[in-house]
């Protein structure tokens, strides 16, 4: 593959990275966020296969591989069956609404470019000079994760979280080794499930599963 | 460039496009129309029906409201005139053009917007309730749209070091592949959105209602009538076609003459119509799809545009 082509697959695949997380804090329809979600997967995986194409690295691919039947397959229908089983199917109250969240993206975003500009100027190529995008979706997975009220939008902020954590080890180190990514994801795909029984119980106790509940005491 | 640039061909070339985008533009609506009503399944008027409202208007008598000032009677021609300069300076169809030295992103918008302001005015000079409303809910849309436009601009012009827009075209004719750029796609879903805004479009504005509560750009124009109301109508088909036409330019621009070859010309100027048409039956198609967004939603919509507008400026930057 050569560079160019390589350098322009790498940045179309980190644009369409971020344009999807964005999207998924634009977006109020439950359903359609895990919808982003499943494609924000593929693109990890996207990522991760370029990268051992790059490299001609076998371990790159297994680990997209991994990434792609965990977060593209197995994660989705997780979601898709809480929130089958829940009643909502909309983010109707985010903690803080959505024009001020995509302010405050674009202020995580460029803070994000600013924290990695001193990574970036210690090996510059294609890769680490994405790594604010890496950075940036972590930033936005953490304010999904404080800024949104119900279980299962608090669930994607968390993932989008792992995925941007993933997304800028891919970037800055070539990816981890397979045992590494194993364990991480094996944890993920636990706390998932536990969130999701988590959220069921909620469901059944309050009849929604607005976490602000969890806050006060009841008899 | 400048050789020829005075030349009587390059001032042909300008007269050619503002004769041919004016000609188009009620046209464009004309078709937009029809296409919404043939997938609704009513027969429609015909794509010629603009064109015959406006020569009817225009033979009409223009009745002002009692007790409006000179900006009511101003604002039409405010209006149509800025709007005329940017069809004359955009590269529609050449990217040589003796007009070249103004096509300048920022002197377009602020002309664009030149135009929205003199409308909102008026709106505030009848006096009426709707006016009122109107003014206001056009400049919040305009004060949100505005900048994004800006920011769009701004991260095509940065890989060109230029702002004029026929640098940016030729930059992109240079090198195709920036097309696939994460800056091309996110500036070109936030100028998409913000046209959308701009032209009073499903889901922003509904151009086929007259309903009060939701109307932005009627209830700015509700009182003209007459020659005054042709005014505003072909102002606002040609502010339609020439935002499509810079989107399709700025994105696509492949078919544009650069040179002045009477051959070159008029494959351009083909070839823009194709491609304008294209852009306006897609709109026209997806608007049957789509509900009217709450007023207060538009907000969201446009803070979401100007996002991408600022990672697509970001981008340009990491991604160089």
């Amino acid at each position: 593959m050569s560079t160019t082509t390589y350098t322009l697959a790498l940045n179309l695949i980190c644009g369409a990275f971020l344009l999807v997380a964005v999207l998924m804090l634009l977006r109020r329809d439950l359903a359609a966020i895990v919808r982003l979600l499943t494609i924000q997967g593929v693109l990890l995986a996207a990522l991760a296969a370029l990268l051992g194409a790059r490299e001609g690295s076998l371990e790159l691919y297994a680990v997209a591989l991994g990434v792609l039947l965990l977060k593209a397959v197995v994660l989705p229908i997780v979601l898709r069956r809480t929130l089958r089983d829940s009643s909502e199917a909309r983010e109707t109250k985010p903690l803080v609404n959505v024009t001020a969240s995509m302010l405050a993206a674009t202020l995580l975003t460029l803070l994000a470019y600013a924290l990695s500009r001193p990574l970036v100027a210690l090996a510059p190529s294609p890769a680490t000079e994405a790594v604010p995008i890496g950075l940036a979706v972590v930033f936005l997975g953490f304010f999904a994760l404080v800024s949104r009220r119900r279980a299962l939008s608090q669930v994607v902020g968390f993932l989008l979280m792992d995925n941007g954590i993933s997304a800028t080890a891919f970037l800055v180190a070539g990816g981890v080794p397979v045992i590494v990514e194993l364990g991480v994801s094996l944890d993920l795909l636990l706390i998932v499930l536990v969130l999701q029984i988590l959220a069921a119980r909620l469901q059944v106790t309050f009849g929604h599963t607005d976490l602000d509940e969890l806050r006060e005491l009841r008899d | 460039m400048n050789a020829y640039s005075f030349s009587v061909a390059g001032i042909g070339v300008v007269l050619l496009q503002i004769l041919f985008v004016v000609a188009g533009a009620p046209l464009l609506v004309g078709l937009m129309r029809q296409i919404r009503a043939r997938l609704e399944g009513r027969v429609g008027p015909g794509v010629g029906q603009p064109w015959r409202d406006l020569r009817k208007l225009l033979s009409k008598e223009a009745i002002r409201p009692h007790g409006t000032s000179w900006i009511f009677i101003g604002a039409p021609l405010v209006l149509l005139s800025s709007t005329l300069v940017i069809v004359a300076v955009c590269p529609f169809i050449s990217t040589v053009s003796p007009l070249d030295g103004v096509a300048d992103l920022f002197a377009v918008v602020s002309l664009l917007l030149l135009g929205t302001v003199a409308l909102a005015l008026a709106g505030l000079d009848t006096g009426t309730a709707f006016g009122g409303m109107g003014a206001s809910r056009g400049v919040t849309v305009a004060a949100l749209a505005e900048p994004t436009i800006l920011l769009a601009g701004f991260a095509l012009s940065t890989r060109v070091g230029s702002s004029n827009l026929a640098d940016i075209v030729e930059g992109t004719l240079r090198v195709p592949t920036q097309i696939f750029s994460p800056v091309s796609l996110l500036a070109a879903v936030a100028l998409a959105v913000v046209i959308l805004a701009e032209t009073g479009r499903l889901p922003v504005d509904n151009p086929s209602t007259h309903l009060e509560l939701t109307m932005i750009h009627e209830a700015m124009a509700l009182e003209y009538a007459g020659r005054d109301l042709a005014v505003v109508e072909l102002a606002s088909a040609l502010r339609l076609t020439l935002l499509l036409g810079l989107l399709a330019n700025l994105f696509v621009p492949w078919g544009i003459a650069t040179e002045a070859t009477p051959v070159a010309i008029l494959a351009a100027s083909a070839v823009f119509a194709i491609k304008v048409t294209a852009l306006g039956a897609v709109l026209a198609a997806g608007e049957v799809f789509m509900a009217k967004l709450r007023l207060f939603r538009v907000p969201e919509l446009l803070a979401g545009s100007f996002l991408f507008g600022v990672l697509a400026v970001s981008a340009s930057f990491f991604l160089a």
